[in-house]
């Protein structure tokens, strides 16, 4: 598929630009159009969650973010810079592999099912990367890692493999291999989903804990509308690929404007 | 004659031939798993051409048969200009016919661990060569070894084939043994039991602890 990109610009300047950018971005899976030219602007430091029904394109927007999913329209900007696409003289043109390469290092993503190495331990899954990726040494990046694995309360088990620990102590795992990257955006994607109730709290408690001591840009796709509440600094309400309505915790969860919003709130605490 | 007269005259030639067997099944073995994953991977190529080329070799290793491809490569290369000794065409021949059906095997694990673990790999940026042989294979390792199991026996028993182009190993010592004694109960039976004992004693063995200790590796045991 060809579009025209001669509206986009090759690049965000100045001050305000924001972190992450999405313009009019679309994607459709054969007939099914799961995003529909979706714009969405996330600012530096900015905690964004994402809410919606099953199917509104709410993990979409996450994965395609981490180059997992490819667009079909518009242009995506992280930092300034096209994501999706790169700048070929005074156009666009899409990304080769070596620009998505380059741009993927901005963003670190953790996932519903973790999905930690299995073959190594904590320790190995947090030093994987930086080694590998970012050319530290084998201290540094055990340093590093050690220090991340304290932050999210896993330094005890650095030598367990993930077959022996917990899902909560997984996805704690997983937290401390995407910041080992030192990532500019980092993306949840429904992390305390495939968890047992009682244990969602200590995955909760470091993003908790990150929100509140580091300026990372993040951008969350949950199901805990109470957690989502105590630390979005803005709510994005999805429906059928569209932003149906944004806005700080308290005004989309205490007075949401369009039917569509009202009607999904109140389907959601009715099960609980 | 009895049994242990016949042992005592005949053993040591079928000890000789049982080494030579050993030997073609340890290289065979080698070269299968490296054949094995070679092809597996072209399998899996994004390039189509190069998938091609793997089904071809896949389909023309798998599809005829063993002693015929034995019989190509020690008598119809060398009309190319190819000469090989016999000893290497013949671990040669079972290498590659069985590094075929390895190649399968090897597809099947890769593609058999979950996408989830190439979605973690892609987002930590790990480059593509990283992505499979750091992730993708260690796991993928775990899941072919209990068919490995199986091929490996298939390589032992594929080498009785060798000696058809006359390598010196167990089939063709007890052929010999047969020829000018005509006690085709006792050497055949011994032959029988020898096979039977290298695999069920080496090779299952063999592989069982390699499975045992690549689990370990992996934290699962």
């Amino acid at each position: 598929m060809t579009q025209d990109l001669t509206g986009y610009p090759l690049a965000l300047t100045g001050p305000d630009r924001p972190m992450v950018r999405f313009a009019g971005v679309s994607k459709s899976y054969g007939d099914l159009q799961v995003l529909d030219r979706l714009d969405l602007e996330v600012a530096e430091g900015e905690m964004v969650t994402i809410i919606g029904p099953s199917g509104s394109g709410k993990t979409t927007v996450l994965r395609m973010l981490m180059t997992l999913e490819t667009i079909d329209e518009g242009v995506i900007y992280v930092d300034g810079n096209p994501l999706t696409h790169m700048p070929r003289g005074d156009v666009l043109v899409r990304a080769d592999r070596h620009h998505l390469r380059r741009e993927r290092a901005n963003i670190g993503m953790c996932f519903q099912h973790f999905n930690l190495f299995p073959h190594m331990t904590a320790l190995e899954n947090c030093t994987e990367g930086p080694i590998h990726v970012l050319g530290l040494t084998k201290a540094e990046a055990r340093d590093r890692a050690e220090e991340l694995l304290e932050m999210v309360g896993m330094i005890d088990k650095r030598d367990e493999f993930p077959a022996r620990l917990s899902g909560g102590q997984k996805q704690r795992v997983a937290i401390a291999r995407a910041l080992a990257m030192r990532p500019k955006v980092m993306l949840f994607d429904e992390v305390t989903s495939a968890l047992d109730p009682e244990v969602t709290g200590e995955v909760t408690e470091v993003i908790r804990k990150l929100v509140a001591q580091h300026n990372l840009t993040m951008l969350m796709v949950t199901h805990q509308m109470g957690f989502a509440r105590d630390i979005s600094d803005r709510i994005c309400f999805f429906h059928n690929g569209r932003i149906e309505e944004q806005g700080p915790p308290q005004d989309l969860f205490g007075n949401p404007q369009s039917e569509r919003t009202q009607q999904f709130l109140s389907a959601v605490n009715e099960a609980i | 004659m009895s049994y242990s007269d016949f042992l005592v005259i005949h053993g040591p030639r079928l000890l000789g031939g049982t080494w030579i067997t050993v030997q073609q099944t340890v290289l065979a073995a080698v070269l299968a798993v490296l054949i094995a994953l070679l092809f597996g991977l072209l399998k899996i190529s994004p390039l189509r051409p190069v998938r091609a080329l793997a089904s071809v070799y896949i389909e023309v290793f798998r599809g005829t048969s063993l002693l015929v491809q034995l019989y190509w490569i020690f008598f119809v290369l060398p009309l190319f200009g190819i000469t090989i000794d016999k000893f290497t065409a013949g671990f040669v021949a079972v290498g590659l016919n069985l590094g075929a059906y390895g190649a399968e095997v090897v597809r099947g694990a890769i593609q058999s661990v979950p996408r989830g673990q190439w979605e973690a790999a892609l987002a930590l940026n790990l480059s593509p060569a990283r992505r499979m042989w750091r992730i993708i294979l260690p796991q993928a390792l775990v899941n072919m070894l209990p068919a490995w199991g199986n091929l490996m026996i298939e390589v032992l028993k594929g080498t009785a084939l060798v000696a058809m182009i006359s390598v010196a190993d167990l089939m063709f010592e007890a052929r010999q043994i047969n020829g000018s004694t005509y006690l085709s109960a006792q050497v055949f039976g011994t032959a029988l039991v020898i096979y039977y004992l290298l695999g069920r004693l080496g090779v299952t063995p063999l592989m069982r602890w390699l499975e045992k200790t690549v689990a370990r590796r992996m934290g699962r045991v």
